[in-house]
C-alpha cells in the first residue's frame, strides 16, 4: 500500500485546531460543502488513484 | 394498417405497392427492419458491397423532430466512406467551444480544439432527419449504381419467427399482410424494439428518474455558435439543468431538466414552455417553437446482440442518455462493425463465427457509452444529499481552480470504441503510437491530395509505410488493397509518421474493412499478413 498512514503531519495538534477553525460558526451545510472542497482539493494533491483508493477503504472500515 | 406513430419530416421511402405482396414469400439474404439511422447506414454499406438488402420500415421517413443533434468525427467518417459526409458537414453546424454555468456565475469554458489535419470536425450539430435523409440519398446514389437495396414505406412487421436457416416475418401493409423469409434479420427497430419483445429477449439497466423538457426553437438572436450548459439555472422554473444548442436553419435546442414528479402534459402546452424559454432568452427575444417533447433517460443495453440469425444494432441493442451523444454515434459504429461480416459471411468468405464477434466488440462498445453516459447522469442528477455537495463543491472550486474542471461532467462526448483485447485482433508487433494500435480505428491524416481515410475504402487494406509490402490481392476469396505512402513525398504536415509510425521508421499496417487495425507490423511478410487476416475474419477462433 502506497498510502502513507504512519504519523505524518507536523504539529498535529495545531493543525486539528485550525481544522475545526474552519468549520467554526458554519451551518451543517456549509460544514458539508467545506469539508467536499477540502477533500477534492486534498485528492487532487494526491493524484494517484492506487493511493486514493487505498484512502477510501480506510475510511469506510477504519 | 397500423396507425403512425409520429409525424414524417423527409419522405425516404414512400408506400409502393410491390409483386411480392401478392406472390409466395420471397427470400432475402439480408432483412433490416427500421428505416432509422442505423437500418439506412447498415442497408447502404451492404448494398454497395453488393450484398442484396431489403429495409422495412412502418413509417415513410424519418420522424419530425430532432432528436440527436450533436454527431462526432467518426461518424461523419463512416458516412464519407458511405459518400454521405460531406452533404452532413455542409449542412451542419460546426461548433468548438462550450461554457459550463452555474447559477448566474461561469464556471469555466472549453474548446475541444480540434487538432490539426482531419478532414472532418471533432462535432457538427445536424437534425437528425438531416442525418437519415442524407443516407437515404445516397442509397438512392447507390441504387442508380447498380447496389441491391430496397426500401419499404409502410411495411409494419407484426411476427417473426425464427427456423432453422432463415427467419419468416409477417408484415402489415396499406393493402394488408404479406409474408418475407429472410436469411438473416438485422433489428434496426429503435429502443423499443418490436423484434426484441417478439423474440421475449430483456434489455437490462437504469432508468433514470427525471424528465427533460426538450424545445427546439427557430429564432435569428446573435447567439454564439457554442454549447452553453447550467447547473441550477438562473432562469425562473428551469429546472436542476438548462442547455441551449444551436443546429441549422437557425434552430436552437434548449433542454430543461424538470424532475421526476411533473405533469407531463401541463408542461408541454405552449404556454408553459414558453414561459420557461422566455425566462432563459429574455421577454424580448422572438422566436417559434419547432418542436417539443419530453423525455425520460436509461441506460441499458442486451446480452447479446445475435440472436443465431438476428443481429440487433442501434437503439434495439443499447440505450443511453443523450449527454454525450453517444447513441446515434454509436449506432453508427455498430453498422460500420456488422455490415462487412455480414456480407463475408453472405458469400461465404467467413464463418457465422464472424457475426458472434460483432456482439462482442459493440457490446463492449456499448459499456463504454453506457458507463460515461451513467456518470454524466449521475453528476447532472445527484441521487443523494452528498452526492449533491460533492457535484456543488467541484462547481464552486472549478470557477477559480483549474484542477476542478475536469471533474465537471455534462456528458463526454463520443469518442470512437478501441476494440482492445477482442479476439479478432492480430499482432501488434510495432513499437507504434498507441493511438494506432491493433484495435483502434484508423485515424486520418492529411496526405499530399486529399486525406488518409479517403484511400482506404471498405475492403481489407494494406497500408505500408516506408517499406514495400508483400504482393498479395487476395486471401482465400478475400480482398486486399494495398496502399504504399512515403513520409517523404506523401506526408506534407508529419501528420502520418505522428499518427502511425511514432519513433520507429516504416511500418504495416493490416486495416479491416471498416477502418479498424487488425495487425501491424515493422516488417510482415505474406503468410504473417494471411494468418493475420484469417484471425480477423473468425476463421482460427
Ligand atoms: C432527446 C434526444 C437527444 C439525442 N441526441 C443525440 C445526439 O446528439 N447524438 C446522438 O448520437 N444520438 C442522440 N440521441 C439518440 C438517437 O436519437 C438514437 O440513438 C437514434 O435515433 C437510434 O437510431 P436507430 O436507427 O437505432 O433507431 P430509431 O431512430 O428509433 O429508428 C427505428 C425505426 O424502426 C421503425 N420501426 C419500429 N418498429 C417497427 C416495426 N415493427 N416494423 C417496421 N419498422 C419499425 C421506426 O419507425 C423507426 O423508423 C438522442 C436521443 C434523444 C431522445
Amino acid at each position: 500500500m502506497s498510502l502513507n498512514l504512519d504519523p505524518n503531519i507536523t504539529d498535529p495538534d495545531g493543525f486539528y485546531d485550525e481544522l475545526l477553525d474552519a468549520h467554526q460558526d458554519l451551518s451543517k451545510a456549509d460544514s458539508d460543502a467545506l469539508n467536499a472542497r477540502l477533500i477534492l482539493i486534498l485528492a487532487n494533491h494526491i493524484g494517484d488513484r492506487e493511493t486514493l483508493r487505498d484512502a477510501l477503504r480506510v475510511a469506510k472500515a477504519p | 394498417m397500423t396507425e403512425p406513430r409520429y409525424d414524417i419530416a423527409f419522405k425516404l421511402y414512400p408506400y409502393k405497392q410491390v409483386a411480392a405482396q401478392s406472390t409466395a414469400p420471397q427470400r432475402h439474404p439480408v432483412v433490416i427492419v427500421g428505416g432509422g439511422p442505423i437500418g439506412l447506414a447498415t442497408a447502404l454499406d451492404l448494398g454497395r458491397k453488393g450484398t442484396p438488402v431489403l429495409v422495412l420500415d412502418d413509417h415513410e421517413g424519418a420522424g419530425q423532430g430532432s432528436r440527436a443533434i450533436c454527431f462526432a468525427k467518426r461518424t461523419l467518417e463512416i458516412a464519407d466512406r458511405l459518400g454521405a459526409g460531406q452533404a452532413m458537414v455542409d449542412k451542419g453546424v460546426v461548433w468548438n467551444v462550450g461554457k459550463v454555468f452555474h447559477g448566474d456565475d461561469k464556471v469555466f469554458e472549453f474548446n475541444l480544439q480540434p487538432e490539426e489535419g482531419h478532414k472532418f470536425p471533432a462535432f457538427i450539430n445536424l437534425q437528425q432527419p438531416y442525418f437519415e435523409k442524407y443516407i437515404a440519398d445516397e442509397i438512392r446514389v447507390a441504387q442508380s449504381q447498380g447496389a441491391p437495396i430496397e426500401l419499404r414505406g409502410k411495411n409494419t412487421v407484426t411476427k417473426m419467427c425464427q427456423k432453422d436457416d432463415h427467419v419468416v416475418l409477417d408484415v402489415d401493409t396499406p393493402d394488408g399482410p404479406y409474408k418475407i423469409l429472410a436469411d438473416w434479420l438485422v433489428a434496426c427497430d429503435g429502443a423499443r424494439s418490436p423484434i426484441r419483445k417478439m423474440m421475449g429477449l430483456s434489455f437490462d439497466g437504469r432508468v433514470f428518474e427525471d424528465n427533460f423538457l426538450i424545445a427546439d426553437v427557430k429564432m435569428t438572436a446573435a447567439f454564439p455558435t457554442e454549447r452553453w450548459f447550467w447547473f441550477e439555472p438562473p432562469f425562473k422554473n428551469s429546472g436542476a439543468s438548462a442547455l441551449l444548442h444551436k443546429q441549422p436553419d437557425d434552430i436552437w435546442r434548449i433542454d430543461f431538466q424538470l424532475g421526476w414528479d411533473i405533469d407531463r402534459a401541463h408542461e408541454l402546452q405552449d404556454e408553459n414552455v414558453r414561459a420557461r424559454v422566455d425566462a432563459m432568452l429574455g421577454e424580448d427575444i422572438d422566436y417559434e417553437l419547432e418542436w417539443t417533447s419530453i423525455y425520460t433517460f436509461q441506460c441499458r443495453r442486451m446480452k447479446d446482440f445475435r440472436h443465431d440469425r438476428v443481429l440487433f444494432a442501434g437503439d434495439s441493442a443499447h440505450q443511453v442518455s443523450p449527454f454525450g451523444a453517444r447513441g446515434a454515434n454509436s449506432g453508427v459504429q455498430d453498422a460500420d462493425n456488422l455490415a462487412w461480416k455480414l456480407d463475408l459471411v453472405i458469400k461465404g468468405l467467413a464463418p457465422d463465427a464472424l457475426l458472434d464477434t460483432y456482439s462482442r466488440e459493440r457490446a463492449h462498445g456499448a459499456d463504454e457509452n453506457i458507463l460515461n453516459s451513467s456518470r454524466a447522469t449521475d453528476f447532472l442528477t445527484p441521487k443523494s444529499d452528498m452526492s449533491k455537495v460533492f457535484r456543488n463543491a467541484v462547481l464552486t472550486l472549478a470557477k477559480s481552480h483549474e484542477f476542478a474542471r475536469p471533474l465537471v461532467n455534462s456528458g463526454r462526448l463520443s469518442v470512437p470504441c478501441v476494440y482492445d483485447g477482442m479476439p479478432l485482433n492480430g499482432p501488434d508487433e510495432l513499437a507504434g503510437p498507441a493511438r494506432t494500435r491493433v484495435g483502434a480505428p484508423c485515424v486520418d491524416a492529411p496526405m499530399a491530395e486529399g486525406f488518409l481515410l479517403d484511400k482506404l475504402g471498405g475492403s481489407f487494406t494494406l497500408l505500408a509505410i516506408n517499406t514495400q509490402p508483400p504482393s498479395l490481392e487476395e486471401v482465400g476469396g478475400i480482398a486486399i488493397q494495398t496502399l504504399r505512402i512515403s513520409t517523404k513525398e506523401d506526408d506534407p504536415t508529419g501528420a502520418v509518421k505522428d499518427r502511425y509510425l511514432g519513433y520507429t521508421t516504416q511500418a504495416i499496417y493490416l486495416l479491416r474493412p471498416d477502418q479498424h487495425v487488425a495487425a501491424r507490423w515493422t516488417t510482415a511478410n505474406a503468410q504473417q499478413i494471411a494468418t493475420a487476416l484469417r484471425i480477423a475474419t473468425a476463421q482460427e477462433l
